[in-house]
């Protein structure tokens, strides 16, 4: 017992029993175990280490234990430009990289006091929205495979790649994309993508009825998540609770309906609520939401104007690269830019945006520098995670495995 | 829906001796206030009925490196109700703190929104500041042992070398 | 069916031991995903229905080190998680293989701050290192059949007088 107390830190152990003081570390193991769980763990999705103190196989207490992926971003951001940082928000939250950058963007423009052209909206918002569909694939997929339908990944998989070869041909990255820019986007999107998005939305729907006739009629996986991991709405909002997460317990709350950014508020499409709050109910609703987003994209397709696709700002966004080549005041102000940044004016912002996950925000303090004095990270699976430890609390262990799918973390996002 | 005018008509009627800061930028209301009334403040701000800021979003600080007071904890917090987005935010200073060492503190704000846990875990993670009557002040990304507190802007990007071990090879 | 139903009776052949256990070896890598942050999306890609890395033999992803002989290293690797990448390294049996996958476990990447380690070569010895930020699927399965050209090369021999190492005290935490 001795030697395999050792390898976890006598704080956390504290932590762990806390509850009750009347027993040490040395007699707790009467009837009791300590387990540790990850980082390196099929179902943590990635590194999160959890040390669960089990009665049998009850968990009686959880501790989460983060920062094997503290890669220190917000350190970095202070350290670069606004510019620089773009392709830093792709590794984010990783399953969904577009999300990410149009987050950035997003809270950048409004602290320099810009807006991008309408039709740059609209392909911020149709990638957007497609990166929510591949995220929630990689989660069902992931979540199936976790409780033992191996199937299901192989399949969302296959969705998934349809879409990464729309990013391939859209911006020339199939995966961290960095396509965004202040102002716009990289490049204009060709007709041939828009085709192919257009026949990605066609099958789409057929492909995920597919995946859930074999989750949803399933007795095993139907009752390994009723009724497993149940929160109620009260305590989802008071752990911080955003997202899928926080829908599947009967709020209904989207950044995209409640403050809408980009062209949200032309679009029609339902939030998906679920009331039950338990596992069954977080699948349910990404699902669900997938399906809407297909919706979104269907009408951002028939609903996306001409006209540019860049800000002409010479002060603030990068001009085009045809431009610099032959025009001097371009290539003065790309100079200025690449070197020096974009120096929004002093003042503080927060902006916020409905990611795959939840809300993904961004806090920023600029002096007038060309790099941000202070950049924080409001990510969604850091709060989600919080409530991990009331969640598991009276399941079995098998049921962790369940619990932890089910609120998607992404390690990228939550250690930062 | 609240407007700006009457919050700040509101909080000055609950804190008739509070000096509060409003200001408005890009669309956002912050309020500046005196630390020491963090907790009464929360609480003010999650149980009235007309404000409920029930979500709190995001709690961190800022390192002003030079200033006299020279951190400054920020709090986002959202209200449903009113669909309104809130930050608030004090300074705090060098202070005694219960060691004998001079150090930054602050209430802890984890009795009113259970979602402050680990945002202020983070925030002492990363400054140093001390949240006074956490229940669980650990570090949350960096090893236990770790002694620095990488976000302040003394600490240098590429760390202390050294300070963290590795394995041998 | 196979070849074997060339011979008219039953027939053998010559080669050497090495040849035989280098290309048995080769042709079956049992693979450790150690899958940490932004790669490990790429790794999972390879082994799905359009990259399919069970072509190669290596569709065997094992989550526990004690039945693999190839650690694939997907993702930053951070002080903090040092420790544990090194114990796994060690608890697989020899003979054993690492790929570094990424930009940032090969030398940090475009992470150069506190935390991360620049480079897991300071650690754990490294056979192959795969650029790319993340690689893209078919640059690991390069990589992979890079490496099972360096396995196929092994001989007995090199491993005669390998001696176990010692296992390393890890940290607390």
């Amino acid at each position: 017992m001795d030697s395999e107390l050792k390898e976890v830190h006598p704080k956390i152990i504290q932590a762990l029993l806390d509850a009750e003081t009347d027993i040490t570390v040395e007699d707790a193991l009467e009837n009791e175990m300590i387990l540790n769980m990850g980082p390196q763990h099929p179902a943590t999705h990635g590194v999160l280490r959890l040390v669960l103190r089990l009665d049998g196989e009850t968990v009686i207490a959880c501790v989460p234990e983060l920062g094997y992926l503290h890669r220190g971003y917000e350190k970095l951001a202070e350290n670069m430009s606004y510019y620089e940082f773009i392709p830093h928000t792709d590794r984010l939250d990783y399953i969904s990289p577009m999300a990410n950058n149009v987050a950035w963007v997003l809270a950048v423009e409004k602290l320099a006091g810009i807006e991008a052209p309408p039709r740059a909206q609209y392909i911020r918002m149709m990638v957007a929205e497609l990166a929510r569909i591949t995220s929630h694939l990689v989660a069902i997929g992931t979540f199936a495979m976790d409780v033992g339908a191996l199937t299901i990944l192989l399949w969302t998989f296959r969705e998934r790649e349809k879409i990464l070869d729309i990013w391939d041909m859209l911006c020339g990255a199939r995966f961290t994309n960095s396509y965004t820019r202040i102002g716009g986007v990289a490049n204009d999107v060709q007709p041939e993508v828009l085709a192919k998005v257009k026949w990605f939305l066609d099958q789409f729907n057929d492909n995920l009825t597919e995946c859930e006739k074999l989750l949803n009629t399933n007795r095993i996986f139907i009752e390994r998540l009723d009724g497993i991991g149940v929160i109620s709405k009260e305590d989802a909002i008071d752990f911080g609770f955003t997202g899928p997460n926080i829908r599947a317990c009967g709020v209904e709350f989207d950044l995209r309906r409640a403050q809408p950014y980009l062209k949200y508020q032309e679009i029609d499409f339902n939030i998906p609520v679920y009331s039950e709050g338990d596992c069954l109910a977080r699948y349910f609703v990404r699902a669900d939401e997938a399906r809407e987003s297909a919706k979104i994209v269907r009408q951002i397709l028939e609903k996306m104007p001409q006209g540019e696709i860049l800000l002409n700002q010479p002060k603030k966004v990068l001009p085009k690269k045809a431009e610099i080549y032959t025009k001097m005041e371009e290539l003065i102000n790309d100079f200025m830019i690449v070197n020096f940044g974009i120096n929004p004016p002093t003042g503080e912002i927060y902006h916020a945006i409905e990611g795959s996950k939840g809300e993904l925000g961004f806090y920023l303090v600029s002096k007038g520098e060309g790099h941000p004095w202070k950049c924080k990270i409001r990510s969604p699976s850091f709060c989600n995670l919080q409530a991990l430890p009331k969640l598991v609390v009276g399941h079995m262990i098998s049921d962790v495995v369940v619990i932890i799918g089910s609120l998607d973390p992404i390690m990228g996002e939550a250690d930062k | 829906m609240i407007s700006a005018d009457s919050l700040s008509q509101k909080l000055i009627n609950q804190f008739p001796e509070t000096n509060f800061d409003i200001s408005e930028y890009r669309g956002e209301i912050t309020i500046q206030f005196p630390k020491k009334i963090v907790i009464d403040l929360c609480k003010f701000l999650k149980y009235d009925s007309e404000l409920e800021f029930l979500l709190c979003e995001d709690i961190t600080a800022i390192d002003w490196a030079k200033r006299k007071e020279r951190f400054t904890v920020v709090y986002h917090l959202y209200s449903f109700k009113n669909n309104l987005r809130l930050r608030f935010k004090t300074n705090i200073d060098e202070s005694e703190q219960s060691g004998g060492k001079a150090g930054y503190s602050i209430d802890s704000v984890t009795s009113v929104w259970q979602a402050a846990n680990w945002q202020e875990r983070e925030t002492y993670d990363m400054y140093g500041i001390n949240f006074k009557g956490h229940p669980d002040l650990r570090r949350m990304y960096m090893p236990e042992d770790f002694e620095y507190y990488p976000l302040r802007k003394d600490f240098p990007l590429m760390g202390i070398p050294g300070s963290i071990p590795l394995p041998k090879k | 069916m196979g070849l074997e139903s060339l011979f008219k009776e039953s027939g053998f052949f010559t080669t050497t031991i090495d040849a035989l256990v280098a290309w048995s070896r080769k042709s079956s890598v049992w693979p450790m995903p150690m899958g940490i942050s932004c790669c490990a999306i790429e790794m999972m890609a390879v082994a799905d229905p359009k990259y399919d890395i069970a072509r190669f033999g290596s569709e065997v992803m094992r989550f526990t080190p004690r039945q693999c002989d190839l650690m694939i290293v997907a993702g930053t690797v951070t002080y903090k998680m040092a420790p544990v990448v090194r114990k796994i390294y060690d608890q697989m049996p020899e003979p054993k293989w690492v790929i570094a996958m990424g930009a940032c476990t090969a030398t940090g990447g475009i992470y150069r701050t506190y935390s991360v380690v620049q480079g897991i070569d300071q650690f754990v010895p490294v056979d192959l290192y795969l650029a790319g930020c993340p690689p893209r699927p078919d640059n690991l399965l390069n990589a992979l059949i890079a490496i099972q050209d360096k396995i196929g090369r092994t001989k007995a021999a090199d491993f005669k007088n390998a001696e176990l190492p010692e296992l390393n005290e890890i940290q607390n935490n």
